[in-house]
């Protein structure tokens, strides 16, 4: 706790930087993830490949691609748009099979329903569909969320600095206090970022209150 | 696209994969503590899991856990258990088997819950034990979802395997680092591309027997 304390302005600098590779790499996940779900889901026979086509990239190790994806992107292996790219993928990986289930599951009854009280497609999408997956899609954007906030850490050993420079410097300089305080807050980080979640889909979809599974 | 090219070349290389601290050793190495890993969290995840799945008892505990544990920075528990055990194989064989626990029990306990209660019921009825019923119904008619787990385990840890050169043990991440510290950047790639290779080969393996697997069992 003491270390803790003597070292809170490193300690904040180290968590805004987490924040700042992890925050985007979530958004761009989700923000790709749907329209890439919405078309899978349209064009059926692609349906299968582009989900499992994004699945496999869950099987790619996180530290191998940190290195890899700069021979693509013409970054530096230590830049921070390296990085976000990365957790974009993971972050892909996991959520366009769930977008594609969640907008799955929408009652083929009430699409059908809308378009013969005239929504266009592009209406219906944002007025009925992604309203009635909106629970489904929360789900997945939580998963996404905590999975690339644990993920971020791993990039320190490539000196990118974030929370895992605090296991880094913690390793090497034998410092167990470190260690316990880079793990304790990248779990506070994303327990909080879950909360601000559930209560941003309470505010954006109050008809989604009951039980959920 | 140069960097590529090296990296490919030392991959074709049979120098570089021969000796004892080849990417040959290395690859070995590196298969080793994953199926060593594997091992060590089956026997203790598959029973608990079972049982779990069986009696129904203590799932959600079982579930808050295994969320708990997948939200744990894997850098963070493999330095912690190098700076209590020190240098060597035991601290990230305990970060393996922490971090692929939860996985295998999930699939243990998802996949004897997956079996139709009806199917569980008739086998009661036939006069099957508790042990008879999870033995030679809900473990063979689950085993889809148990090897899945399995395939999620072993990917989890053939991916922080390569941190294990980090605090000190072998594995591929060895020559990763050692183009780190170099600055070899070829060097780091290829042993990148050989992790990836090899991971996609397990887990392509994987979903080969789960595919066998539900033919056999005639639900494609």
């Amino acid at each position: 706790m003491e270390w803790t304390l003597n070292n809170l302005p490193r300690i904040t600098d180290l968590t805004l930087a987490h924040l700042v590779l992890a925050l985007p790499a979530v958004a761009a996940a989700f923000m790709l993830a749907v329209p890439i779900a919405w078309a899978a889901n349209r064009v059926r026979p692609l349906r299968e490949v582009v989900v499992s086509g994004t699945g496999l990239l869950y099987a790619v190790p996180s530290l191998p691609l940190f290195i890899v994806l700069p021979i693509l992107l013409g970054t530096g292996v230590r830049d921070t748009f390296n990085v976000i790219v990365a957790l974009t993928l993971f972050g892909l990986a996991l959520m366009v099979r769930s977008a594609a289930d969640a907008l799955d599951s929408v009652d083929a009854g009430i699409r059908v329903a809308s378009t013969a009280v005239g929504y266009s497609p592009v209406k219906r999408f944002f007025s009925v569909e992604l309203p009635l997956a909106g629970p489904a899609l929360l789900a997945g954007l939580r998963v996404i969320s905590v999975s690339t906030i644990s993920l971020v850490s791993v990039s320190a050993v490539l000196g990118v600095q974030s929370l895992g420079s605090l296991f880094t410097d913690g390793f090497e300089r034998g410092i167990v206090p470190s260690i316990a305080a880079g793990i304790v807050l990248t779990a506070v980080l994303a327990l909080m970022m879950d909360l601000l979640l559930v209560t941003a889909g309470r505010l954006l979809m109050p008809w989604a209150r009951g039980g959920r599974a | 696209m140069n960097h590529l090219m090296e990296a490919v070349s030392v991959l074709l290389d049979p120098d570089a994969w021969s000796g004892p601290s080849g990417f040959g050793a290395r690859m070995l190495e590196h298969l080793w503590y994953t199926g060593l890993a594997l091992l060590i969290s089956a026997a203790l995840a598959l029973p608990v899991g079972l049982l779990v799945g069986h009696t129904g008892r203590w799932r959600a505990l079982a579930v808050i856990s295994s969320g708990m544990v997948r939200a744990l920075p894997t850098l963070g528990v493999i330095t912690l258990a190098a700076l209590f055990v020190g240098i060597g194989l035991t601290a990230p064989m305990i970060a393996f088997v922490v971090l692929a626990i939860p996985s295998i029990l999930a699939g243990a306990y998802a996949g004897v819950e997956s079996v139709n209660p009806a199917t569980k019921d008739a086998a009661t009825a036939q006069g099957m034990s508790g042990w008879q019923v999870l033995l030679r119904v809900e473990i063979p008619l689950g085993l889809p979802l148990i090897i899945g787990g399995l395939r999620n385990a072993t990917l989890q840890v053939v991916a922080t395997a390569t941190l294990a050169a980090y605090v000190g043990a072998g594995g591929l991440g060895r020559q990763l680092f050692l183009g780190l510290r170099t600055q070899d950047y070829p060097l780091m790639l290829a042993a990148s591309l050989a992790v990836i290779l090899l991971a996609i080969v397990l887990d392509a393996l994987f979903e080969l027997s789960q595919r066998l697997l539900r033919r056999r069992m005639g639900v494609v």
